[in-house]
C-alpha cells in the first residue's frame, strides 16, 4: 500500500479500525479528538459499534464490558481524561479481560494545557488505578510507528489477556507524515472461552473483578504477575542508534527520542562517540540493554517531556554504576534538538559524578533559565 | 396436619433459572422477590440463555450467583455504561442490569442517564430501599427527609443533606426512555404488578423500543431497625407518598405492544 500523509490521530484510528476493531467507546478531548472523531464516521459506516459516551468514566466502562465479550475494543483519551479512566482500566485488569487504551498526552497536571508532554509516564507505566497490576505501554515516535504499534497492540491485548496502552505524546497525534496504513483484516469470528455471551451459545460465564477470599485473590495476583513477567521477557522492544561505539548513551521514548536523535546525529557529525536508545515498549522496560549498556558506557542523558519520570527507571537498572545525568522540559513545552545538543556536549566535558540526584540538578540548571 | 396420599398440585416452587442455593440477603428483604420475579419473566420469555446480566455494587454485588445467566459485575454505579459496551456488540442478546440506589441515583447517576438519554436497549431492574444496605445503612439519595441512617444520625436535614431523588420522574423526561414505571415489592398485589412491569421493560428491549427501567420500592428490614412486616408497613405509609407508584414514561410505541 502507498504512503499517505496523513495526521498521528486519524492514522491511528483508520489502523485500529482495519486490524478488526469491532468496537470503540470514547469521550472527545484534546489534542486526541480527530481520533474519535475519525472513528465516529468509519465505525458506523463498516457496520461497528461507535459511542460517543457520557464521560471517560463511561467509556472505559463500555469498554469494560464490551471486551467481557471477547471483542477487540479500544477507546483514547487523553492525560485528565485517562485519569478519570484510571478506575475502569483497574477493574479490567482485575477481570483479565483484553484491550487498548490510546493516551495522547498533554501538558498537566490538572487541566494543564493541550500541548505534547510526556507526565502521563508515571500513571500508565507504574500504576494509576489501584491494585498490583501492570498495563503493557508503547511508546511510538512516528506516525508510521504509532500506526504499527496499534495493530500490535490487539494482538499483544489478546495474547495476554492484558491492557494494553499506547502512549502519544500530542505532537505524535497532532502532526502529519508520510504513513503506509495496514491492510483491511478481516473481523475474527471466534469467541473466547472466557467470554460472556449467554448460556444458548455456551456454559454460563461470570466475569467479575472481586474476590472476597483474600487467599483466592492472592492466587489471582500471583497469576497477573506471573504474566507480566512472561510479557517481561518476550515483549520488550526498543531501538538503538549508533550504540556499537558509543560512549554515552541517550535515553528517550516517543517524541523525546525523536527530538534526542537529530541531536545524536549532531553530535555524531562532530565526532562525538554519542548512540540513543529509544524505548518502544516503556513497559516492559527494556532493562537488559541498559544493563549491557552500563557495563560499556562511560555515562548516560536520559530526556523526556517531563520531570524525569521513566528517569527513575534507568537509575534502577544503572544502580549508581554510571553517572545518569537528566534534561527534560514539563508543562507542554518541547525540547529543541540544539538544547539536547548541548546537554550532551555538557555531559561529555563533565565534571560528572554519581554522587546526588540528576533531577536536582537539572532543577538548579533549568532554573537559571525559566526561572 | 391432616396427612393424605392425595396427589398434591405444585402452586409455588423455586424457578429453575434461580440457583437453588442459600442467598445472602438478610431475612425479610425483598431482593429475592426482585430475584425471583425477573428469572420468572425471562423464563416466560424464553430469553434465559439469551441474556446477559450486569450486576452492581452494593447488596446485589453477588446476583451473579443465583441468576443461571452469563453475568458481568460493575464497578460502583457503571453498570449502564458496562451494559451499554455489551448491548452494542451483541445487539439480538438480552442486557439487563440490576442496580440499587446508592449505586445507580447516587454515585451512577452519570451513566444512567447517559444510558437513558441515548435510548439504549437495555433493562434496568432498580431497587429502592431508602438507604446504603451493603455498607451498614448509610444515607443514600433516595432517603426520605428526617429519615434516621448511620450517616444521617439525627435524620435527614435536607438543609444540609438534600432531599431525596426520586429516580423514575428524573429519567421519565428523558426521550431516549420508553418504559419507566416505579412498582412496590411490600405485598402479593404490587408484586404481580410489579411482575408484570418487568415483563414489558424487557419487551420494550426485545422489540428495539428504547430504554426500559422499573423502579421497585422494597424494604431493608436489617438496616431500618424493623422486622419483615414492620417494613411492610414503613414502606407502605412512608415511601410510597415520597416516591408514589405509577408509570412515568409510556412511550407512544409501547403503549401499542402487545404481549
Amino acid at each position: 500500500m502507498a504512503k499517505e500523509l496523513i495526521k498521528g490521530n486519524t492514522a491511528v484510528a483508520e489502523a485500529s479500525l482495519r486490524a478488526g476493531l469491532q468496537a470503540y467507546f470514547g469521550y472527545p478531548i484534546t489534542p486526541q479528538t480527530e481520533l474519535l472523531e475519525h472513528l465516529s464516521a468509519r465505525m458506523p459506516e463498516l457496520g461497528r459499534p461507535f459511542v460517543q459516551a457520557e464521560s471517560e468514566l463511561g467509556a472505559i466502562n463500555m469498554v469494560y464490558g464490551a471486551a467481557c465479550t471477547g471483542k477487540r475494543v479500544m477507546t483514547s483519551s487523553s492525560s485528565p481524561g485517562v485519569s478519570l479512566m484510571m478506575e475502569g482500566l483497574s477493574y479490567i485488569a482485575g477481570t483479565e479481560v483484553p484491550a487498548v487504551l490510546v493516551d495522547v498526552v498533554r501538558g498537566g497536571p490538572g487541566l494543564g494545557n493541550i500541548a505534547p508532554a510526556q507526565g502521563d509516564y508515571n500513571q500508565i507505566v507504574h500504576g494509576g488505578g489501584h491494585g498490583d497490576y501492570h498495563m503493557l505501554v508503547l511508546a511510538p515516535a512516528s506516525v508510521q510507528e504509532a500506526v504499527d504499534l496499534t495493530v500490535l497492540a490487539f494482538d499483544l491485548a489478546e495474547k495476554y489477556r492484558n491492557l494494553v496502552a499506547i502512549m502519544l505524546d500530542g505532537s505524535i497525534g497532532q502532526m502529519m507524515e508520510p504513513a503506509e496504513l495496514p491492510p483491511m483484516q478481516p473481523l475474527k469470528t471466534e469467541i473466547p472461552d472466557w467470554a460472556v455471551r449467554g448460556t444458548s451459545h455456551g456454559e454460563k460465564r461470570i466475569l467479575t473483578s472481586i474476590n472476597l477470599d483474600p487467599p483466592a485473590q492472592e492466587v489471582m495476583n500471583l497469576r497477573l504477575m506471573k504474566r507480566w513477567q512472561e510479557i517481561e521477557k518476550n515483549e520488550v522492544r526498543y531501538k538503538g542508534y549508533f550504540l556499537d561505539d558509543a560512549e554515552y548513551v541517550v535515553l528517550g521514548f516517543g517524541t523525546a527520542g525523536r527530538i534526542s536523535l537529530s541531536a545524536v546525529r549532531a553530535a555524531r557529525e562532530k565526532g562525538l562517540k554519542v548512540g540513543l536508545l529509544r524505548p518502544i515498549t516503556v513497559a516492559p522496560f527494556p532493562k537488559d540493554i541498559i544493563n549491557e549498556l552500563t557495563e560499556k558506557v562511560k555515562a548516560f542523558l536520559v530526556v523526556e517531556m517531563n520531570a524525569g519520570q521513566m528517569l527513575e527507571d534507568v537509575r534502577l537498572v544503572v544502580r549508581g554504576r554510571k553517572p545518569v545525568e537528566f534534561f527534560g522540559r514539563m508543562g507542554g513545552v518541547v525540547p529543541l534538538p540544539d538544547e539536547v545538543e548541548e546537554e550532551i556536549t555538557r555531559l561529555i566535558e563533565g565534571p560528572l559524578t554519581t554522587d546526588g540526584h540528576p533531577r536536582d540538578r537539572w532543577l538548579d540548571r533549568l532554573s537559571e533559565t525559566i526561572g | 396436619m391432616v396427612i393424605t396420599d392425595q396427589p398434591t398440585k405444585i402452586v409455588y416452587e423455586r424457578p429453575k433459572d434461580l440457583d437453588p442455593r442459600v442467598t445472602h440477603y438478610c431475612p425479610g428483604c425483598t431482593h429475592g422477590v426482585a430475584h425471583r420475579l425477573v428469572a420468572e419473566v425471562l423464563a416466560d420469555m424464553g430469553e434465559v440463555g439469551n441474556t446477559i446480566g450486569v450486576a452492581s455494587v452494593g447488596c446485589s454485588v453477588f446476583s451473579y450467583y443465583y441468576f443461571d445467566m452469563d453475568f458481568v459485575e460493575a464497578a460502583h454505579g457503571r453498570a449502564p455504561a458496562m451494559a451499554t459496551g455489551i448491548k452494542r456488540v451483541y445487539p439480538d442478546r438480552i442486557v439487563f442490569t440490576y442496580q440499587g440506589d446508592g449505586d445507580l441515583a447516587s454515585i451512577g447517576m452519570g451513566e444512567i442517564v447517559g444510558a437513558a438519554s441515548r435510548g439504549e436497549l437495555l433493562t434496568v431492574i432498580f431497587i429502592n430501599n431508602a438507604n446504603y444496605g451493603m455498607t451498614g445503612g448509610q444515607m443514600a439519595p433516595t432517603t426520605l427527609p428526617g429519615q434516621k441512617t448511620t450517616s444521617s444520625p439525627t435524620g435527614r436535614d435536607v438543609t444540609r443533606q438534600g432531599y431525596p431523588i426520586r429516580t423514575a420522574e428524573l429519567l421519565s423526561t428523558l426521550e431516549g426512555s420508553a418504559y419507566v414505571v416505579r412498582r412496590s415489592l411490600h405485598n402479593a398485589r404490587e408484586i404481580r404488578k410489579a411482575k408484570k412491569a418487568i415483563r414489558t421493560a424487557f419487551e420494550v428491549q426485545k422489540h428495539r423500543l428504547g430504554f426500559s427501567m422499573v423502579e421497585l420500592l422494597s424494604t431493608c428490614p436489617t438496616n431500618w431497625r424493623l422486622t419483615p412486616d414492620e417494613s411492610r408497613n414503613w414502606l407502605e405509609e412512608r415511601m410510597i407518598p415520597a416516591f408514589p407508584l405509577g408509570d412515568y414514561k409510556i412511550s407512544p410505541a409501547v403503549a401499542e405492544l402487545q404481549i
